[in-house]
């Protein structure tokens, strides 16, 4: 059995993003499925620093401080591509205007609560940039994160312990292992790594799939 | 005549008091006016509440008021970033107050400052820590929270290019947080890269009408 790499997970989700969808792809690892779009394909890409038609880092030598995208990195504006203020960004967002955002994940629940944005260490200092706005806004949010954390722990929970970014929200999540849609009769399991049993998903998981 | 423009930047952050709600436009760098920050440091005012979207990057700008220790609250989004050193060193020093706002409320919050709405009904944020202690309605089957409008006295914003009677235009992405701040503070202060005369403009694609600008300062392309 051979886990996804973040590459691979990454290039599955992008499999799920059609022409001419409006997407967000939010900061860290989502930032990878934009390396996976068909380039043939036009897809709007959009930053919540008010870009509409994102394109790729600039050639080196050619950033622009003020051309960058909600990570703070250069980027590009594809022809045909608008500027705007933000209001007007999370406008677009907590409107419903976007199809698609992508977000990385500390904990999704069985249904579809979603905690990417505070460990709730007490040292920690808080920072929630956009995350509970995209959370909320978009049609369809697709989670991509390991299936597991580092000591073993499943990100798939029966109720998140991290704190709350946006409840019910989620609706499919991408791991290193599966692909799972968040319906209203529980988890359901779209595709899995080759090897891997429902059983031995549910295991791992320790949430009932189906 | 009606003229906004001023000479230099000491007149530009003139009657700044200690104690003033001060937006600061910008994402990160972008937008970030600095010209008027470093102005601001050197006029002195101190006590200040400031509205930005980060808490300062770097050592420079925001970062640098922070530094000077005339912040004493920021309302902000995303004040944790890997170059937050000074905003971070403060918080854990507990010597500046952090209120968090989801991003996109604190746009929201601002816009409705400007626009003279009272308060709003977002679903962003329900259910989660930000939404604690606040008003929540069920509307049409979806959970909402009552969010505040932000105003300030001072805006402090960054734009391409101005004429003498405030109309702006912005450049690319450094638009971000400027137009709604305009309309939020009671003085808007912008600093242009260049002063263009009236006209120069074309009245389509000007993006923040004079009526939000109080004060122009042109700095040159280089801050």
């Amino acid at each position: 059995m051979k886990r996804r790499s973040r590459d691979e997970i990454a290039q599955r989700v992008a499999l799920d993003i059609p022409e001419g969808a409006y997407v967000n792809l939010g900061i860290g690892l989502p930032t990878m499925v934009a390396n996976h779009l068909d380039p043939a394909k036009e897809i709007f890409l959009h930053s919540e620093n008010g870009l509409l038609g994102m394109g790729p880092a600039p050639a080196v030598g050619e950033e622009d401080e003020d051309l960058i995208n909600a990570g703070k990195q250069p980027v590009t504006l594809l022809t045909g591509g608008a500027f705007f203020h933000h209001a007007d960004s999370f406008a677009m967002m907590r409107g419903g205007h976007l199809d698609i955002c992508v977000l990385g994940a500390f904990q999704v629940s069985a249904r579809g609560d979603l905690a990417n944005w505070h460990t709730g260490a007490p040292d920690a200092i808080p920072a929630v940039g956009g995350a509970m706005d995209l959370a909320i806004g978009a049609k369809k949010v697709f989670v991509m994160m390991e299936h597991q954390t580092k000591s073993g722990e499943s990100k798939i929970v029966p109720a998140c312990t991290y704190p709350l970014t946006g409840m019910a929200c989620v609706s499919r999540i991408y791991t290193d292992l599966a692909t799972i849609d968040v319906t209203p009769d529980g988890l359901a399991v779209v595709d899995m790594i080759e090897g891997l049993t429902l059983d031995v998903l549910r295991e791992i998981t320790g949430v009932p799939i189906r | 005549m009606i003229d906004k423009t001023v000479a230099d930047l000491r007149s530009a952050v003139a009657g700044i008091h200690d104690g003033a709600t001060v937006m600061i436009g910008g994402f990160g760098h972008a937008g970030m006016p600095k010209a008027l920050i470093d102005a601001l440091i050197e006029q002195g005012a101190t006590d200040l509440t400031i509205v930005n979207n980060n808490a300062g990057n770097g050592d420079t700008g925001l970062a640098a008021l922070l530094a000077a220790g005339r912040v004493k609250k920021i309302i902000c989004s995303f004040p944790r970033q890997s170059d937050s050193h000074v905003f971070d060193a403060l918080y854990r020093a507990g010597k500046i107050q952090l209120e968090l706002t989801p991003q996109g409320n604190l746009a929201e919050r601002i816009r409705a400052a400007g626009a003279g709405i009272g308060g709003f009904f977002t679903p962003t944020g329900y259910g989660t820590q930000l939404a604690e202690g606040k008003e929540t309605r069920l509307i049409d089957g979806r959970q909402y929270v009552l969010e505040s409008p932000i105003h300030a006295d001072f805006a402090l914003i960054k734009a391409l290019k101005g004429d003498r009677w405030g109309n702006l235009v912005y450049r690319k992405a450094a638009r971000n947080f400027g137009p709604i701040m305009a309309s939020a503070a009671r003085c808007t202060i912008a600093q242009v890269d260049e002063i263009v005369p009236l006209g120069a403009l074309d009245p389509e694609v000007i993006v923040t009408p004079g009526i939000f600008v109080q004060r122009v300062v042109q700095i040159g392309g280089a801050q």
